[in-house]
């Protein structure tokens, strides 16, 4: 499993690659492994209700929708992994060959024997009592509205389709395999993207462009499909490379030359970000108001997580306190005082309570070890939200009622923002958002968020460096409680009531998850995780882009929070340092694997010379 | 470490006056509230009583009975809990917090046999026959997640930085509750009615039935586990991994499989707790896992952490304390609606323990590396 990480230092030696394997020699043990895995996350997923439910939106108009191709990834991917060899020292890697294909072949088919296996059960007995799932609708779905045995059949040839597919993928060779990816991904990007594309097109006046990309009822129309395949395609040929120099050149460059190049960077975003809502209607600029709260979240989880490596779980208290603070200020119908403050000014209220109720859960779990502090302060997160909802304070916050009919945000009188209006929402959270990341790019470069990494990395010798790793974390809790308060603030106005039912302890999950996913640590990367994850599958409450998914969206979080752990725990735009944290037993497995052959070669051990260049 | 030690080491800060400050509130809160019941139980009209509480009511012997062996009840089935937390904490060293869903696997599995038992018209005719039929399904089932969760999840990430596998069994956590909305639905489901016999008010100290039986099939699978881990040779190797996992290795012992044993045993654990609880609530949603999780988790520190004995007496405790807490402690305070605090009493008194005494009260056993 964890064979798939990738290379982590600098370059790997080059093993040498011999000859393809001979087309029928296997590892027959592996390829029944891997298939019967598969078959079984095929199965799952069918149960699941997932295709059904996904059936109606469309990727390519007429021929495939997104049920379907959730059904087609596993065993493309189980074709695909099946070639995968592991490389080790000393050892030739077989170049790909026809043998890869058959193995994928073989893999898929089981993968495909899965859902035949479910299409012939599904006939025959009825399970529906324990699996809401186990019907009629599905063996439609699995059978295309056809014969049971028309159902087993074509998916053990889709299976094995997929499988060899895969196969052959692999043996594209590497630069193949980016463009290929590369028009995949242009395909499925413009079908997901599909409501903010014509959205925005409507905006600018673009509709015969959308009118002809998509057809009438969603999907992207084949021959569309077909042409954005070629043109991605196409750019992916002829910029191979490009982006890589680019990165490249931009990490070389020093001083001016560098801030130029950033400034132009950002001023290019920035352009993109505050004309783009101009141009979009309500539902984009609702989507992108959300997708800014959970950056401002995550901003605030990722001072406490990534850069002092505080595993926080109750992190929605903040949300919640900054919240109901906002709301009792604000509101004319909070139950106990009122005193109906203009929001600018509950804000600075809010930022003094949060930062106060960040030292108070602080200051007892502080000391305790990484593990146990995890669970102390999701304990802290459920008790607020607790308190929130109890008889006992509900004359202060109105219990499972809630706070209802909060005003907008009044700007200085010039204008108020409030849910009725997304498009000012997103560009207050915007304003907000860049409050927040120039604190945490401040931050992390100061003294201060030095301290935090040493401490991340070792307490006991941050402590013997003279640093007061007590109020060092006390003050990281703080940050990243008044960056979140934020975030609940603008939540309040924007929503125009506050209930203890929007705090559960999932919102705090799924912030880690949109962390750990971007990369903890890492700026770019957290505001990249909160764009995909929330963007795409939406927040705990809040629909994304695929609204289809919203019944899985919380299972995809799971499987992907394990998913990330299991492969690429640095995220996907990872920190330099954390990744060197998280990798230290391989990095230093890898040195001593280097030390110990270089040993060997000297004491002239036996076998051939190893093909380690220096 | 002594507290003698900790002091001398390092000069009070702040934050330790903090924490001083929150010991002797959360003990005062403690007492006075105690002081109030007590005043309350003397009489009603004391001005001491009537100080906090007004409308106190204070409580009958029979309704306190009533009470603690609820608690007792519902401890023993944290305390079963606890153990799987406890064993996978001795052996790896880290929290499996996914280990409360697999409690809820437990309750779920149970749920679906039953029913299917009962439409047979089994459960009627033969009630105890089918009890042990689900509670033998429903441990094989948990134990095999619990397996399959070490295999996928938890196996490959051994070696790394501890915080990684508890985000793990986060994700996994997450993944079993969700999975079982997306395959069950999310709707709570009933268990079949049970025989009158487990509902009736038994004369003997007027307690429920089913109750009764919680308690002991709790003690009886404790007594089976602690045979298990002292008395056998596999025992004897979970233990000897407990204590250092690479001279166990050294010694000839299949640390992956003793790890798997300890997997399932937990899980075998939680699935009894499962029955026992669909048993006694006779209802069971995918959130059912959480907080009996937690407070299982709470009630294995509790009893120290890696300590078995420990674990059953923390659930104990824990569950005594949130029956009787908002009761014997808020209730006299004035607090309303205390019966909503219980959960928060049962995170209190978890926090409350890690402060005042993080190891536990047997002291907690821990895998050689943290020892150092």
């Amino acid at each position: 499993m964890n064979t798939t990480l990738p290379p982590t230092t600098g370059p790997q030696p080059e093993a040498p690659r011999a000859a393809p394997r001979p087309a029928f020699t296997h590892d027959w043990r592996r390829i029944a492994r891997m298939g019967s895995v598969a078959a079984f996350g095929q199965v799952f997923i069918a149960l699941s209700n997932m295709p059904v439910r996904l059936d109606e939106r469309l990727i390519v108009k007429p021929v495939l929708s997104l049920g379907y191709l959730v059904l087609l990834i596993l065993p493309f991917a189980a074709g695909y992994r099946q070639g995968h060899q592991i490389k080790r020292e000393n050892m030739p890697v077989c170049a790909p060959g026809p043998n890869e294909v058959v193995g994928g072949f073989l893999c898929g088919l089981i993968t495909g024997g899965g859902l035949s296996l479910l299409a012939v059960l599904v006939t025959h007995f009825d399970l529906r009592e324990p699996l809401v799932n186990w019907s009629p609708v599905l063996l439609d779905l699995l059978s295309f509205s056809n014969e049971m045995w028309f159902a087993v059949v074509i998916w053990l040839a889709i299976g094995a389709g997929m499988g060899a597919a895969g196969g052959v993928l692999r043996l594209l060779g590497p630069k193949s395999h980016r463009v290929v990816v590369t028009m995949a991904l242009a395909v499925a990007g413009a079908a997901v993207l599909e409501s903010l594309v014509v959205d925005v097109a409507e905006g600018l006046g673009l509709e015969p462009l959308t009118d002809r990309l998509y057809a009438p009822r969603g999907g992207v129309a084949w021959p569309s499909a077909l042409g954005l395949a070629a043109v991605s395609g196409l750019l992916a040929v002829l910029g191979r490379g490009r982006f890589r120099q680019a990165r490249v050149r931009h990490a070389q460059m020093e001083g001016a030359q560098r801030t130029r190049a950033n400034l132009g960077l950002i001023i290019a975003t920035a352009a993109v970000l505050i004309v783009l809502p101009l141009f979009a209607g309500k539902l984009t600029n609702e989507l992108l108001a959300n997708v800014g709260l959970f950056v401002l979240l995550a901003l605030g989880l990722n001072v406490v997580v990534g850069l002092a490596g505080i595993l926080d779980l109750g992190y929605v208290a903040f949300f919640a306190v900054g919240s109901y603070t906002a709301a009792v200020l604000t509101a004319a119908t909070s139950p106990k005082i009122a005193p109906e403050m203009p929001w600018l000014v509950a804000l600075i209220v809010v930022v003094i309570i949060t930062g106060l109720v960040g030292l108070f859960i602080g200051a007892p779990v502080i000391r305790m070890r990484g593990d146990y502090l995890a669970i102390v302060t999701l304990g802290f997160g459920e008790i607020i939200r607790l308190l929130f909802l109890s008889d006992w304070l509900s004359g202060w916050f109105g219990g499972s009622q809630g706070i209802t009919k909060i005003p907008g945000a009044g700007i200085f009188g010039i204008t108020e923002v409030s849910g009725t209006d997304p498009r000012r929402v997103f560009y207050l959270v915007l304003a907000f958002c860049v409050v927040a990341i120039y604190i945490s790019w401040r931050l992390e470069r100061s003294r201060l968020g030095r301290a935090w990494m040493a401490v991340r990395e070792d307490e006991t010798v941050a402590e013997a460096m003279g640093i007061n790793t007590v109020n060092v974390k006390l003050l990281a809790f703080v940050v990243g409680a008044v960056l979140g308060s934020f975030s609940g603030a603008i939540f309040a106005a924007k929503v125009g009531s506050v209930f203890p039912a929007s705090f559960l302890i999932l919102v705090s999950i799924v912030i880690l998850v949109v962390v750990i996913f971007g990369g903890m640590g890492n700026i770019i990367g957290v505001i990249a995780g909160s764009a995909v994850l929330i963007g795409v599958l939406g927040g705990p409450k809040q629909p994304g882009l695929l609204a289809e998914f919203s019944e899985f969206k919380l299972l995809i979080y799971g499987a992907l929070l394990i998913w990330m752990m299991l492969a690429r725990p640095e995220g996907l735009i990872p920190s330099v340092r954390r990744t060197r944290e998280l990798r230290q037993q391989e990095m230093a497995q890898d040195a001593w694997l280097r030390g110990q052959v270089d040993d060997d070669d000297a004491g002239g051990a036996d076998g051939p010379r190893p093909a380690v260049q220096p | 470490m002594s507290r003698r030690a900790r002091s001398r080491k390092a000069p009070r800060t702040g934050v330790d006056w903090f924490l001083t400050f929150l010991r002797v509130a959360a003990l005062t809160v403690v007492a006075v509230g105690l002081l109030a019941f007590i005043a309350q139980e003397i009489s009603t009209d004391n001005p001491f009583a009537r100080w906090a509480n007004p409308d106190a009511t204070g409580l009958t012997g029979a309704q306190f009975r009533g009470l603690i062996v609820s608690g007792i009840a519902q401890g023993a089935m944290y305390g079963l809990i606890a153990l799987g937390y406890s064993m996978v904490y001795g052996v790896l060293g880290f929290i499996n917090f996914a280990h409360g869903e697999v409690f809820m696997v437990g309750a779920m599995t149970g749920m679906i046999t039953s029913n299917k038992l009962a439409d047979a018209g089994y459960w009627e005719s033969n009630f105890i026959g089918s009890l042990v039929l689900i509670v033998v399904v429903s441990v094989i089932v948990c134990s095999l997640t619990a397996v399959i969760m070490e295999r996928v999840a938890y196996r490959p990430l051994r070696g790394s930085p501890r915080l990684i596998p508890l985000i793990t069994s986060i994700g996994v956590s997450f993944f079993l509750q969700n999975a079982s909305v997306v395959l069950l639905g999310p709707a709570a489901k009933a268990y079949p009615d049970v025989p009158d016999w487990l509902k009736s008010k038994h004369t003997f100290l007027g307690i429920e039935g089913a109750r009764i039986l919680v308690i002991l099939v709790a003690a009886a699978s404790m007594i089976c586990l602690w045979y298990l881990v002292e008395r056998t040779k596999s025992g004897r190797a979970m233990r000897a991994v407990a204590e250092d996992a690479e001279i166990a290795e050294l010694m000839g012992i299949d640390v992956n499989r003793t790890i798997v044993k300890v997997f399932a045993l937990g899980g075998a654990m939680a699935g009894m707790a499962g029955i026992l609880w669909g048993i006694l609530f006779r209802s069971v949603i995918h959130t059912t896992g959480f907080l009996p999780g937690i407070k299982a988790f709470s009630a294995a520190v509790v009893g120290g952490i890696g300590h078995l004995g420990g674990a059953m007496a923390g659930g104990l405790s824990i569950g005594v304390a949130e029956s009787v807490g908002p009761l014997l402690i808020l209730e006299p305070l004035g607090v309303s609606g205390v019966s909503q605090l219980r959960d928060a009493v049962a995170f209190a008194v978890l926090i409350g323990v890690l402060l005042l005494r993080p190891s536990g009260l047997f002291g907690e056993r821990l895998p050689s590396e943290d020892r150092t």
